[in-house]
């Protein structure tokens, strides 16, 4: 029996993840990591059931496949998006993403690209990849696994994901479709205050302010922070059938 | 129709030192791996590589045939980062045009189609702009719009791996994408593509019309290559060959490594390298058993 007693970090995380998906109507949900993946199935399954998933490849999926696999694993195709129209559907901004990353900053800017001076990086990382696109045509919420002060910086090296600073400065109209949600990682949930400001919005269960405040590279507000729900009996019951394996507690260690 | 076949040997003919070569697939999906050995194997040198970058980006790095990428990712897919790309940006050995995905595709598409520059929202307020000074804005003649002028790339010579061709040069894709490998082929004077299997020009209906995505057109050379994107992936005709990847990756890690693996793998030709990946897969399950 599914009980909620011995509740995981992870399947909290899954919760809050899922919550970022709630209102996104009928788009295609892009989900980068473990821990997001199950909170789309999971926001599909219970509270977003319009919202579109991927086999993280080519196939939306009626049915999505067992977790971490392809169509060719299983599951029922509903559509055919090779690579070239998902560029085509992020400009029509029928899109959501949740991405990892390497850096935030106080803004909301965003690193994946490389640490250190472009120039010549003390580490190349695998490039913006469609970070910029992303962040300019649709929501874009952040999955960060380790909440540590490398990742929440001051300043980050390379703005991939375009923060509010840069967005509120911009004086075309083209930004318009900017839309950051929130910032979920293994510690709190993170949102955004009237400044544009990353602020605290929940503590997950046993994690203090104080926790939050050391692992974050800049000063942030905690002041308002209530406590991260946790998932029901019902989503319990269903993260855990999504990932038979575990594999969420392997990319959350706490 | 002219017959375009070409040996695998004949490759260097066709590409010559400071040429931008584009390069088709995806990460560590369907790369034209064969060809770009038989690189490896010239004294080809001076490259600008253009590509959504797998594991040739690294190879042909660490073999100083690069001068310049032009990319928006480079990565082995299921290993995320490419130990030779990492070390070649690193060092500064190489210059670099990093950009966004979309922005990528459309300077392929503005390359394709003969305009100096697309219209781009992606790029707008990123470090993009930063890393790559040349790259302009253009303000909408209709609204209140700024979009980045994301100026068009030709290739002299696009290199691409299908799983079906004729002699002709027409080619099919039998796995899930396409990925871009007919937009490389309109960006660029010529393209040379190798194929799992040259077929009579009619068993390609055996399949759905819809995988006839390379066209003879644009095609200058056609070079059969069985197990040519090894060791990535060509679904249906096979997956990527994980093991050796990592094997791959471990060795490229360490300058020691390295120099067994390029020993072991790249010292002789395209025969020699089918066989010590088959004798690879051997040992190690020999030494399972």
């Amino acid at each position: 029996m599914t009980t909620t007693t011995d509740i995981t970090r992870a399947e909290v995380c899954v919760t809050a993840c899922s919550d970022a998906w709630r209102d996104s109507g009928e788009v295609l949900a892009h989900a980068v990591g473990i821990v997001p993946s199950i909170s789309a199935r999971l926001a599909r399954l219970t509270h977003s059931p319009d919202l579109v998933l991927t086999d993280g490849e080519c196939f939306l999926m009626a049915e999505p496949p067992p977790l971490g696999a392809s169509a060719q694993a299983g599951g029922t195709i509903e559509s055919w998006v090779p690579f070239g129209q998902i560029f085509d559907i992020l400009s029509t901004g029928r899109r959501h993403s949740m991405m990892g990353a390497s850096q935030i900053d106080r803004y909301g800017n965003h690193n994946i690209s490389s640490i250190g001076d472009w120039r010549r990086p003390k580490r190349q990382l695998i490039g913006v990849r469609g970070a910029p696109g992303n962040t300019v045509n649709h929501r874009v919420d952040y999955w960060v696994s380790s909440h540590t002060s490398r990742v929440f910086v001051e300043q980050v090296d390379v703005v991939c994901g375009v923060g509010h600073d840069r967005a509120r400065a911009h004086t075309s109209s083209s930004l318009r479709f900017h839309d950051l949600g929130v910032v979920v990682t293994d510690l709190a949930v993170l949102d955004y205050d009237a400044e544009g400001l990353l602020k605290v919005r929940s503590l997950h269960p046993g994690v203090s302010a104080e926790q939050v405040r050391e692992a974050t590279g800049f000063d942030i507000d905690v002041s308002q922070a209530v406590t991260t729900r946790v998932p029901d009996e019902h989503e319990l019951e269903l993260i855990r059938t999504i990932d038979p394996r575990g594999l969420r507690d392997r990319e959350v260690r706490v | 129709m002219s017959d375009k076949t070409l040996s695998l040997e004949d490759l260097p003919h066709h590409i010559e030192s400071g040429m931008t070569v584009g390069i088709g697939g995806w990460g560590s999906r369907r790369k034209p791996m064969a060809l770009v050995r038989q690189l490896l194997r010239s004294d080809v040198t001076d490259l600008t590589l253009v590509t959504l970058g797998g594991p040739e980006v690294g190879l042909l790095c660490a073999a100083g045939k690069v001068r310049k990428i032009i990319y928006g990712f480079v990565s082995l897919d299921s290993i995320p980062l490419d130990p030779h790309f990492q070390a070649a940006r690193e060092s500064a050995s190489i210059e670099s045009a990093e950009y966004d995905e979309g922005m990528f595709v459309a300077a392929l598409r503005a390359g394709a189609s003969r305009l100096s520059f697309l219209p781009s929202r992606a790029g707008l307020e990123s470090d993009v702009l930063t890393m790559n000074p040349d790259l302009k804005t253009v303000a909408s003649p209709y609204d209140d719009d700024v979009y980045v002028a994301v100026p068009g790339v030709r290739m002299d010579v696009s290199l691409i791996h299908m799983n079906r061709g004729d002699v002709h040069g027409n080619g099919q894709y039998l796995g899930p994408d396409p990925y871009f490998d007919d937009l490389f082929s309109r960006a660029s004077e010529r393209t040379i593509m190798s194929v799992e299997k040259i077929v009579e020009t009619s068993e390609l209906s055996d399949h759905p019309f819809q995988t006839m995505v390379i066209n003879r057109m644009y095609v200058s050379g056609v070079v059969e290559t069985p197990r040519g994107a090894h060791f990535t992936s060509c679904v249906p005709d096979y997956d990527r060959d994980e093991k050796f990847q990592k094997h791959y990756a471990t060795a490229a890690r360490d300058a020691a490594a390295w120099q067994e693996f390029e020993q072991a793998f790249l010292a002789g030709d395209e025969a020699s390298y089918q066989q010590a990946v088959r004798d690879f897969h051997t040992a190690a399950s020999e030494e399972r058993a």
